[in-house]
């Protein structure tokens, strides 16, 4: 069964094609070819789960070769152990619940089926860069995601804003696909080889020097900051919630962007190779977690809010990572636990926007009352993400708390406490603004249809249960499946748990004293120029669009394109008119010379022949005459000579 | 006993003068009676040389006599051709017969 | 100079000078009279060289059927008889290759066969039919055929067009 493995890429990837050229003949116009695909993987990927649960060693590669130049092999294959089984399971899981979902989202929305091509096309680009064994297949994969991404944060490109969104999205991970590149291109140089397995083993064997393992890996990061969001990459995340909010939920929170944090796993004995990568990792780790807490606070969107807490959580799973070996189960069971609840909270927001028909808090309240369903998974989301036990988030977020801790990574620790309370803070904010109090919009909301609130359950089901699997106090299961050399086991510390318990109650109270009780005026704006730097994302969007837009925009462009006008066009137009003349002189020659031999030799004929004519007298006489003239020669010449 | 130079020489008169009278008359039946002149030429030549050879076959003698016969069919077609000539055209000169000339 | 070779002679002076008259007559009746000296001559020449049938078959068919068609054809097609030359332009051109063909004959001929003589045996008749009949009963076959080809060719071509 492993060895077809392969297929759970492929049949999504087939899927794509079948909806988008055959989906509108499907009475479910396109979305039971995705749904039935997407069950088809996730059975797929379950059987590779069950295998890597029965023997957490578990490795498999298999791979075919494209071509070979002389010295380089590239090669289409699959690598499967612990770390890509989880990544299946939490992409086809995810995938699933958010298509059934977006059968009621998305109903009466325009593109329906297109719609359904692309997430089964980002379904299957996704599980490509999971399942690549070398990493040029990882690198289509990327690309291929962040095409999907455009694509679907611009489904409504009726709006502007929306095109902008996905432009801006697409051109900032492209930013950070740039270092992604040369990362890359310096590893095959220097391993021999693209293949993961092969650049691994190279490093353990210490074939490569440190100098360049660093500045590879901080390449490769280069592309993780785009692509996972993090300073200064962070910009696009938010204003990819232009998209509908299933994307934002399956793309934005559970897969695509963790991506980043994926590559990190796979390379991981390139980035453990060097103290200095792994210095800059932690850093650009910590600024994140706690800008995006902060910009989280001041949101009024919703979907901002959880956006912002993305960036933040994905800066908690890199900071794991970047903990050494010790932190690399616990960065990667963050990000398996983090999917779960962060796409139930975004689903659950999206039930909301559809009731409401906004995406403002100010326009919510009391949404409790209307929608139970909702708002129980959603309190059971923020819980989890809040990091309160036996929840989810708890385990997993207090893992990395604890591992920060040991390897005396302090500062990186107190980043990490300190966003834990934020993160309580702004998520009870949040569901008091949504949930409780006054309805302050329009018309009735009512609770959502069964195919919205189906997948909500049992996520929220998901974040209940999956924390038990790391937990070490019930045997920390996961650290089995996903797991690297050089890490040991760390026992279960209850002093820190009941300090990460601590902090994030203290979030909430806060949160509840602020928001429990309406008022007019959001209590954040009270911490004036603090929140006018907030509110302004601490002014780095204009600072981008001044110091870098801009100046491409305007004089570069300008030259760029004087430059193919006059300089290129020109050359072309050259050659163009050389072309002319030469066409010009060859068509002279034709005529003159070649047509006026072939001519002259015709005028030759005729007048040669003008002139034979005459011998043509018709008089037999004559002929004879000739005739008996040469045969007279003939005798002369014959018997003479 | 007869010098055989002689009588060659005489055949290569004949002849001679068959070729000047079918050059350079005009009338069909004198270029006709011209090629009998030739025929003739060429007879003699045959039987004298059969007479020389002292041929047991009696070749040339015979040859001769198959010229005859052929040279009186010939007379006989000609002749019907030029009075087919002289019904069409009115005339029997050869040089005014020039259709094919160009 | 042999007797043979003497008649021989005198023949062959009367048969040029038939042949040369006939060539340039001016009247085309008398060509066709000289035509009938030469003829004659020839045969006489042919009885010199001992080849009897073969004389007597050239006065038969030559000077009896073909002179006669000869004249018939020349009544026939009103042959001009007075003003209208008989000669074409290229005269002087027809007598220099008549005689560059007699200038060659001449000299290949007597340069090949100098000195050599012709032995007179008398041949019968009887030879010729023996040998006409066994070793050349082939061609003549063939050409009695042509005859028949000849005569109807000729009635053929004569007759009036049915209108």
């Amino acid at each position: 069964m492993v060895d077809q493995a392969w297929l759970i890429p492929v049949v999504p990837l087939v899927a794509f094609f079948v909806i988008a050229f055959f989906g509108k003949r499907f009475p479910g116009r396109g979305a039971d070819v995705g749904i039935f695909a997407t069950a088809i993987s996730f059975l797929l990927s379950a059987t590779v789960a069950w295998r890597v649960i029965q023997d957490g060693t578990f490795h498999h590669e298999a791979s075919l070769t494209w071509f070979e130049l002389s010295s380089f092999e590239l090669e289409l294959g699959m690598r499967i152990d612990g770390l890509a089984a989880m990544m299946f399971v939490v992409v086809t899981t995810v995938s699933l619940l958010v298509q059934i979902y977006s059968t009621s989202y998305m109903a009466h929305e325009p593109r329906y089926t297109w719609y359904f091509a692309a997430l089964n096309l980002f379904t299957g680009s996704m599980l490509t860069l999971v399942i690549a064994n070398n990493l040029l297949q990882l690198l289509v994969g990327w690309e291929l995601v962040g095409i999907c991404s455009y694509l679907l944060i611009g489904h409504f490109w009726e709006d502007k804003l929306n095109q902008d969104a996905a432009v801006k999205a697409f051109v900032t991970t492209k930013t950070g696909d740039v270092p992604f590149l040369f990362g890359i291109f310096a590893l095959i140089a220097a391993a021999g080889t693209a293949n993961i397995g092969g650049i691994t083993e190279a490093v353990e064997q210490g074939e490569l020097g440190t100098g360049i393992l660093t500045v590879a890996a901080i390449l490769l990061f280069g592309g993780a900051i785009g692509k996972s969001a993090q300073f200064p990459l962070h910009v696009w995340l938010p204003d990819a919630m232009a998209g509908p909010t299933p994307v934002s939920a399956l793309i934005h929170a559970a897969t695509m962007v963790v991506a980043g944090v994926y590559l990190v796993g796979r390379m991981f004995t390139v980035f453990v190779a060097s103290d200095q990568a792994l210095l800059v990792v932690s850093t650009i780790a910590g600024i994140t977690m706690l800008i995006a807490a902060l910009l989280a606070v001041v949101q009024d969107d919703i979907k901002r809010v959880l956006a912002y807490s993305t960036v933040s959580q994905l800066a908690y799973m890199v900071a794991g990572l970047s903990l050494g070996p010790a932190g690399f189960t616990p960065g990667l069971f963050h990000l398996f636990t983090h999917a779960f609840f962060k796409a139930l909270l975004f689903l659950g927001a999206g039930a909301v926007i559809h009731a409401v028909h906004s995406n403002n808090m100010s326009s919510m309240g009391g949404l409790r009352r209307f929608m139970p369903t909702t708002f129980w998974t959603f309190l059971i989301g923020s819980a989890a993400l809040s990091g309160i036990p036996p929840l989810a988030g708890f385990w997993s977020k207090d893992e990395i708390i604890t591992t920060a801790f040991r390897e005396e990574h302090f500062v990186l620790w107190g980043a990490a406490f300190l966003t834990a309370i934020l993160t309580a803070f702004y998520m009870t904010r949040a569901v008091l603004l949504t949930f409780f109090g006054q309805y302050r919009g329009h018309g009735e909301p009512h609770e959502a249809p069964r195919a919205m609130t189906g997948p909500l359950v049992v996520l929220a089901g998901l974040s209940v249960v999956v924390g038990f699997l790391g937990a070490p106090p019930f045997g920390a299961v996961f650290a089995d499946w996903v797991h690297i050399e050089g890490a040991h086991h760390q026992p279960f510390s209850y002093g820190f748990a009941a300090v990460s318990i601590v902090g994030a109650l203290a979030g909430i109270l806060v949160g509840y004293r602020l928001y429990a009780r309406w008022k007019e005026r959001d209590p954040v704006t009270r911490l004036g120029p603090v929140y006018a730097l907030l509110d302004n994302k601490y002014f780095l969007d204009e600072a981008y669009l001044w110091g870098i837009v801009r100046p491409i925009q305007y004089p570069v462009a300008r030259a760029v394109n004087w430059t193919n006008r006059y300089l290129l066009d020109g050359m072309v137009h050259l050659t163009a008119a050389t072309m002319r003349l030469l066409g010009r002189g060859t068509a002279a020659v034709d005529t003159k010379v070649v047509d006026g031999a072939v001519n002259r030799v015709a005028i030759g004929a005729g007048f040669t022949g003008g002139l034979l004519r005459y011998v043509q007298s018709g008089n037999v006489q004559r002929y004879a005459v000739l005739l008996f003239a040469g045969v007279v020669i003939l005798t002369v010449i014959f018997t003479r000579v | 006993m007869i010098r055989l130079p002689l009588v060659l020489l005489f055949s290569a008169f004949l002849f001679s003068a068959g070729v000047y009278g079918v050059l350079a008359r005009r009338n069909a039946v004198l270029v006709l009676m011209s090629i009998e002149l030739m025929l003739n030429a060429v007879n003699v030549n045959l039987v004298a040389f059969s007479r020389y050879l002292k041929d047991v076959a009696l070749g040339g003698e015979i040859f001769a006599l198959f010229v005859i016969t052929v040279a009186a069919a010939e007379v006989g077609i000609g002749l019907a051709i030029v009075i087919l000539i002289y019904r069409n055209r009115e005339t029997v000169n050869v040089d005014e017969v020039n259709l094919l000339r160009w | 100079m042999t007797t043979p070779e003497l008649v021989f002679s005198v023949l062959a002076l009367i048969g040029a000078g038939g042949a040369v008259l006939l060539v340039t007559a001016k009247n085309v009746v008398h060509a066709a009279l000289y035509l009938v000296v030469t003829l004659a001559a020839v045969a006489a020449v042919y009885l010199v060289l001992t080849s009897e049938f073969v004389a007597w078959t050239q006065v038969l068919i030559y000077v009896g059927a073909i002179v006669v068609l000869l004249l018939f054809s020349l009544m026939l097609t009103r042959a001009p008889i007075g003003r209208e030359a008989l000669d074409n332009q290229q005269r002087g051109i027809a007598a220099l290759v008549g005689a560059a063909i007699l200038g060659g004959l001449a000299y290949l001929l007597n340069d090949a066969f100098r000195g050599a003589r012709i032995e007179l045996e008398p041949t019968f008749t009887a030879d010729v039919g023996e040998q006409m009949f066994s070793t050349y009963v082939l061609p003549f076959e063939v050409v009695s055929f042509l005859l028949l080809a000849a005569l109807i060719g000729a009635i053929v071509l004569a007759r009036k067009e049915d209108a």
